[in-house]
């Protein structure tokens, strides 16, 4: 227990830092284990409230029970919930067969772009996590990004200490990573410490399976498993060698990499 | 990479978790290193390596372990780490994160990033190259940056025959290089990583060889830290009011805090009882906290403290002072330059500063050596001793005693740029003038009203103006404009002239005693502040240069704000850098009302009687 307090401990203070420094912040909440923590996290940071709005790019592919399931936790926790979508690119008729790298481009890279312009965020506080994929391993906890929301990751900032970017050029943004240094393990962990309300899709439900990362209907396939409470879940990820990511089609070959550098979370 | 756990670790519950970096002069094996560690205990995904075989084998080049790890495609085309990266390692109950630093030169400011994320590293020397520049250079950044915890991997071993011999003078030269630093390495393991050879398991080829392998090494560094048993540093983070509660948040640096603690803010010397610790999601509330710990707490009275000052208890103190002298290493794309103005970091504060003299660039490959120089700038990557002088003071200590508050960034621009840590303070001019300010306000007797109920009721905070530039400039006739404009508003104002105090209270003093009677005056200053007045004044009497003046006033009233203006026949420059400046005014009307505008955009008085005080900080 005490390393999931310490790991808490450093993403309520980057949290804090993040709101210090930054008039006009956001959070990407896509409804999923790591961004739902990270929501319990900024309500650990700032004692019940959550004081910047929360913002989901739906790409209107989503599983619908991860909508209700959004609503009624913005509801309960009383937040305030921005929603964006591509609507150009949806019209258009942009949907996963004519390429995932291509789908994700514009329904979620274009379509938080989108939303990024029209509320001139100049701060995304974000939930991806070093172990779930080699670039994200890489990240800062602070991380620039110019104005086409490009990432240099050749050239990022040094990060010392607790000492983060927290100043930038106008017209670029900071992406803002609290749970860098978490693991699946220690999400699920953590959920189970905190008896955090999570989706029960990530729950076999009796016949055999269940998802372990959550994304669109179409792209994301639930995995063998008979786990049906966080416990299990925990023991299941302890002995498994199988990446969390496997049931994620756009991650296959190079394209995370190119997904990221144009921006993508 | 990709989530993973090594199955003879399934079973065991996490007990700690600890960062290790592994460092090193470039191609010395590092990503190896970690590629082999992590494949010779199960603990990567299925299919992992043979994934990226098959690439290498489509490419035409043969595997390495390193490319397990080098995620990106340029890293992977020129075989070489470009930035760091997170892997995760469980073994025998304790998480590990590995940071992967580049041993590029290019690239250090990515390994500095990566390093100052460990709490304990490994450092990788090359058997067959022998100890490179850059494996000086990294264990001086290491000591630095506060790993204290090394253990040396002497790597490729198979390549000189598994030597004993150049084994031992490799560990002989550099154990006395990190004796110069005042680090004792927790081992020195001869491996090879490309074979395997004492990483996971003990090497056939090196029976010579009695003490743990890499892996075994790891669940030597102690991830205890004892940070908690020193002295109280509460760096101040924010200050929240999103309900009823007024809620001080930060991250406990060391020491322990507890409910009842009577605490000390610095620099600004003021003080109060713990009364609460807030958490969410937390019953029954806690009672305590320690180093580590990021916190939230209620204070028995409304004292204005703002982010940036450090809480501890008065039995010890953190130092005050404008001037430092620090061991920095820089990182900026232009040199530390002189003549440039940065702002430095401390813990969360962060107040404008020079570098007042470079004394010495620091070479890796001679620690020891007191060459005299004259360097005006710090080039990138170099390591040089320094004097720092700040615009306000500052809390601090030395980097010795306490890590946290005893190092700092500079910011150039946008971007951190550098770091350092503080091996000496440097008293400053006005060092017993804070002495005197710190021990009179500690022990300071208040009523029941606090300033903040006052600044409430008058609509404007404690505050002084004042006057400075030659003689006849209107300095005095200015001041009164400015006390009948603001009293006729309903403020409470009031022109303290020094002329005032000489014939009375400093009757004793002679001419020359002129530092005595700024501290006489500024004692007045402060005592009148306290009464919630706004003071206005001129300062010719002092007969000091007007920079004197002006910080020795600023020391004794501290924190209360000091609004300087400066006024001129001719358009000399300022002495010191005022808030305003007016040359040879003949409107005093207009002056006076650039004085009020002045004291609105600072907060000091609010925008109409009856609003509240704009202040700067949050409440």
């Amino acid at each position: 227990m005490r390393h999931l307090r310490q790991l808490e401990d450093q993403s309520v203070y980057i949290l804090r830092e993040a709101y210090k420094h930054f008039d006009n912040l956001g959070m990407l909440w896509s409804m999923g284990k790591d961004s739902t923590v990270l929501l319990w996290l900024a309500r650990k940071a700032f004692f019940g409230h959550v004081p910047f709005p929360l913002l989901h790019v739906d790409t209107s592919y989503k599983i619908p029970a991860m909508i209700e399931y959004r609503d009624r936790l913005a509801r309960e926790w009383r937040l305030n919930l921005v929603v964006g979508q591509n609507k150009k690119a949806l019209a258009e008729g942009m949907n996963h067969e004519r390429g995932r790298v291509e789908c994700c481009t514009a329904l979620k890279t274009n379509g938080l772009k989108i939303l990024l312009e029209e509320k001139g965020y100049t701060g995304i506080i974000l939930g991806v996590r070093a172990d779930e994929e080699s670039t994200r391993a890489k990240e800062r906890y602070f991380s620039p990004r110019d104005k086409n929301n490009d990432w240099d990751f050749r050239d990022q900032p040094p990060e010392l200490w607790d000492q983060f970017k927290t100043s930038f050029p106008p017209n670029t943004h900071i992406r803002i990573h609290p749970l860098l240094d978490w693991t699946e393990i220690n999400i699920w962990e953590y959920i189970k410490l905190e008896n955090i309300p999570f989706m029960d899709l990530y729950l076999d439900k009796g016949n055999g399976t269940r998802y372990r990362s959550l994304g669109c209907a179409p792209c994301t396939f639930p995995i063998k498993s008979t786990a049906s409470t966080v416990d299990e879940i925990i023991e299941e990820l302890r002995a498994t060698n199988v990446a969390e990511r496997a049931g994620r089609a756009q991650d296959e070959g190079r394209g995370m990499e190119v997904l990221r550098k144009d921006g993508y979370m | 990479m990709d989530t993973c756990k090594a199955e003879t670790a399934a079973t065991v519950d996490i007990r700690d978790r600890m960062n290790i970096v592994i460092v090193g002069s470039v191609d010395h094996g590092k990503s190896t290193l970690l590629g082999r560690l992590y494949a010779d205990t199960g603990t990567l995904p299925e299919g992992k390596v043979e994934k990226i075989q098959a690439i290498c084998k489509q490419q035409g080049k043969e595997f390495e372990y390193a490319f397990l790890f080098d995620a990106f495609l340029e890293e992977q085309q020129q075989g070489v780490t470009i930035d760091t990266a997170r892997t995760f390692f469980q073994w025998a109950g304790r998480q590990y994160i590995i940071i992967d630093a580049p041993g590029h030169k290019e690239f250090l400011k990515n390994m500095i990033s990566g390093a100052a994320r460990a709490e304990a590293a490994l450092l990788l020397i090359d058997a067959l190259e022998g100890v490179k520049d850059q494996s000086k250079r990294h264990g001086l950044l290491l000591s630095m940056l506060g790993v204290k915890q090394v253990t040396v991997v002497v790597n490729k071993m198979d390549l000189v025959d598994y030597s004993q011999e150049t084994f031992a003078l490799i560990e002989k030269e550099y154990r006395a290089f990190l004796s110069q630093l005042d680090v004792t390495p927790q081992f020195v393991i001869p491996a090879s990583a490309k074979r395997g050879d004492n990483i996971a398991t003990p090497s056939p080829q090196m029976a010579w060889h009695t003490g743990p392998t890499v892996l075994e090494s790891l669940a030597q560094f102690s991830s205890e830290s004892e940070q908690a048993e020193q002295p109280l540093r509460f760096p101040l983070q924010d200050v929240y009011k999103f309900d009823a509660r007024r809620i001080l948040t930060g991250r406990i640096a060391s020491g322990r805090l507890k409910v009842g603690d009577q605490v000390i803010f610095s620099p600004s010397n003021k003080s109060a009882v713990v009364q609460t610790l807030e958490a969410f999601n937390i019953e029954p509330p806690p009672t305590q906290a320690q180093a580590g710990q990021s916190v939230g707490i209620t204070l028995d009275e409304q004292i204005f403290v703002e982010r940036g000052e450090i809480v501890s208890h008065e039995s010890s103190l953190p130092l005050v002072s404008t001037t430092f002298r620090a061991n920095l290493f820089w990182l900026g794309r232009r040199p530390l330059d002189m003549d440039k103005s940065y702002l430095v970091r401390l813990a969360t504060h962060e107040v404008e500063c020079r570098v007042a003299a470079i004394h010495r660039i620091v070479d890796a490959d001679n620690l020891s050596l007191d060459q005299h120089q004259t360097n005006t700038v710090v080039k990138r990557n170099e390591v040089a001793d320094v004097t720092i002088q700040t615009k306000a003071p500052l809390a601090f200590d030395l980097y010795s005693d306490f890590e946290t508050t005893g190092r700092f960034v500079l910011v150039d621009d946008y971007d951190v740029s550098g770091g350092g840590i503080i091996t000496e303070m440097v008293a400053d001019r006005e060092e017993t003038l804070r002495i005197e300010a710190r021990q009179r306000d500690f022990a300071w007797v208040t009523g029941d009203v606090t300033l903040a109920d006052r600044a409430k009721h008058y609509g404007h905070r404690a505050a002084l103006v004042l006057l400075i530039g030659p003689d006849t400039t209107g300095k005095t006739f200015l001041a009164k404009k400015v006390e009948s404009t603001l009293v006729a508003e309903g403020r409470h104002v009031y022109m303290l002239d020094p002329e005032n105090l000489r014939r009375g209270l400093d009757a004793d003093l002679q001419e020359g005693d002129a530092r005595e009677m700024i501290r006489r005056y500024g004692e007045v200053a402060r005592l009148l502040i306290d009464t919630g007045v706004l003071l206005i004044s001129t300062t010719n009497s002092f007969r000091l240069p007007a920079d004197q003046t002006v910080e020795a006033i600023r020391t004794l009233v501290h924190p209360a704000p000091v609004l300087t203006v400066y006024m001129s026949q001719e358009t000399t420059p300022s002495p010191i850098e005022a808030d305003l400046s007016f040359t040879g005014p003949e409107d005093f009307t207009s002056t006076a009302h650039a004085v009020l505008t002045a004291l609105k955009e600072k907060g000091i008085i609010a925008e109409t009687i009856g609003n509240q005080p704009v202040f700067q900080f949050s409440i």
